[in-house]
């Protein structure tokens, strides 16, 4: 049997038994990135020189007896959203081109603690406003199975990394899917944790109410494990979950005997791709022959939830994104006036969807239309929570695929900003509600690209969900890789 | 049929400064999103309380401490221009 591409299990076996060494490791990774980058522009920034001294400082820890844990030194790939200090941070826009923040975000200095390497910074849609990772300033990521398709995102510069091989695993971000769905399109796994159990310190924030870090990974396992190492309560953030946080590896072999699985009846059917609905049936069929209760259950207000998060996300994207003043930091087109520096410097540095998103937002929270726009939308997200809320009492989780469609042509959907919206029908709630949600990949369509299938949970139902998920993975034996010329090497670099 | 916004309205109050025919093709493009967004108004949400955060967190306070804070230096270095500690901007007022 072929060896499979390195996880973070198998990459941290192989350091331990002396097999290899960090620096081993992250030569690979860095090579596989020379190989591949000029087709599939994952990293906007590769900081060889940071990463080496970080790979040779865990191989002497580890020669010393001091190990960190699962992530020592083990190479990881970073969203160009979250503060690097130092290392060019530039949320894939022109109006951070060049800025180097003065200190880590949480997730970033946890991994460092961890004793993870990172590789550089990875592309995304500007400021995380994208489905596609084509509304980079630094021009697009293309999707390893078919260079000629989107990798999805906005985190799909890390989803791009793990599946080609030029990164072992990523921390993305997810506000309507930026995670899942870039994960679903490049067939590797992706989690969103219930909003506030990763700190959102040194994220740049674009809707502060929806965001969440959290991993991208080849297996549910190493999820589990990349999770562990990011979450836990941090005073810098106000809104971060200040109780305990579970070991998320702990239920994995649990099996889903006896679990009660809610299957979402509005997402799926029309305007599904058909071989993604069949994917999903078959693994519905497993998972019942594992001793699953499967059962249909309907949360009508998932036919609004994209609506109101296109009123939300972008209300709450004009405030956050009102910081960037020409003033402080980054791009300055300097005016006559404060004022016109502002309008100038803004007009100048945002892409298209972010003065759309910014301008969509200041309309629902203008006066004479905050009530029937933005305040209804928040009405709605109470209500949706309360959907949720009834299925959770009837289910343990719910199902469903991931995206509607595979991997679709860059270019595609670029014009019909609706149409790109609609990707991320099936991941949207999940935020909206603060829930976890997880995609693992389950086969491939005729063309080859892979399908994603999610589990969502009740807040800080993660350790379930996993144990669903990791059945998932071992039902679904996705082994498959993206064409050799982008597929990551087997086994152990020696 | 889309919603008419008063783009340049939007704009000034978003403090961009976009060219005409930038804000005639936002103003279609907002038409139509925004349409599809009202779909929330279709919902009797009567009974319901506006929801901000989704664990119902409610305000958390800290001790009122003097902590280390980032280095002005460092953070300045960062400023398209800075002077004796301060950033250094545009006249705000004539």
């Amino acid at each position: 049997m072929p060896s499979q591409p390195l996880s973070i299990t198998s990459a941290g076996a192989a350091l331990r038994s002396g097999e290899t060494t960090s620096v081993e490791l992250l030569a690979a990774v860095m090579s596989r990135a020379e190989m591949t980058e000029s087709e599939l522009h994952c990293y906007l920034n590769l900081d060889r020189e940071g990463a080496m001294s970080a790979a040779r400082r865990a191989d002497r820890e580890l020669d010393r007896g001091e190990d960190r844990g699962p992530l020592h030194g083990i190479p990881v790939a970073v969203k160009d959203n979250m503060c690097t200090r130092g290392l060019e941070t530039t949320c894939s826009s022109k109006i951070l081109a060049g800025y180097r923040p003065p200190y880590d975000a949480t997730a970033v200095a946890r991994l460092r603690e961890a004793g993870a390497v990172i590789v550089g910074k990875t592309n995304l849609d500007e400021f995380a406003m994208g489905s596609s990772t084509e509304n980079s300033a630094y021009g697009p990521t293309r999707n390893p199975w078919d260079t000629g398709r989107v990798p999805g995102g906005s985190s799909g510069g890390s989803a791009a990394a793990v599946a080609a091989g030029s990164a072992i695993a990523a921390l993305g971000s997810d506000t309507g899917g930026s995670i899942r769905q870039p994960a679903s399109l490049c067939g590797v796994v992706g989690l969103k944790p219930t909003y506030g159990l990763v700190s959102r310190y040194g994220l740049v924030a674009f809707a502060s109410s929806l965001d969440q870090i959290g991993p991208l990974t080849r297996t549910v396992r190493d999820a589990a494990l990349l999770l562990s190492a990011v979450a836990g309560h941090d005073p810098a953030d106000a809104t971060s979950y200040a109780g305990q946080t579970p070991d998320f590896a702990g239920s994995l072999d649990r099996g889903v005997d006896g679990l009660r699985l809610g299957v979402v009846k509005e997402l799926g059917g029309e305007g599904y791709q058909p071989e993604v609905s069949e994917a999903t049936e078959m693994m519905l069929e497993k998972l019942a022959a594992r001793g699953a209760e499967v059962t249909e259950v309907s949360l009508p207000l998932f036919d609004v939830a994209l609506s109101a998060y296109y009123l939300i996300a972008p209300a709450e994207c004009s405030a956050n994104l009102a910081r960037f003043d020409g003033m402080r930091y980054g791009l300055s087109v300097k005016g006559s006036t404060a004022s016109d520096t502002m309008s100038d410097t803004r007009a100048e540095g945002f892409g298209p969807e972010v003065i759309r998103r910014i301008l969509l937002g200041t309309y629902a929270l203008s006066a004479g239309y905050f009530d029937a726009f933005y305040g209804q939308a928040q009405k709605v997200r109470s209500l949706l929570l309360d959907e949720f809320s009834e299925a959770y009492e009837k289910v343990d989780v719910l199902v469903s695929p991931t995206s509607p469609t595979t991997a679709f042509r860059l270019g595609e959907r670029t014009q019909d900003p609706l149409a790109m919206y609609m990707s991320d029908i099936c991941t949207i709630p999940s935020n909206l509600s603060g829930h976890p949600a997880i995609s693992v990949p389950i086969g491939l369509d005729s063309e080859g690209l892979p399908i994603g299938f999610q589990v969502m949970a009740p807040a800080l139902g993660e350790r379930l969900m996993m144990a669903v998920a990791a059945e998932v993975e071992r039902l679904a034996g996705f082994d498959a890789l993206p064409p050799p010329a982008l597929a990551p090497p087997p086994g152990v670099p020696l | 049929m889309p919603i008419d916004v008063d783009v340049a309205h939007v704009a000034s109050l978003a403090r961009l400064g976009l060219s005409p025919d930038r804000l005639d093709r936002y103003r279609e493009e907002l038409g139509v999103i925004l349409d599809h967004a009202a779909r929330v108004q279709e919902v009797d949400t009567s009974s319901a309380l506006p929801l901000a955060h989704p664990l119902g967190q409610t305000n958390v306070f800290r001790a009122d401490e003097v902590r280390p804070s980032l280095d002005r230096d460092e953070v300045l270095e960062m400023a398209p221009e800075s002077r004796d500690g301060f950033f250094v901007t545009s006249p705000a007022l004539d």
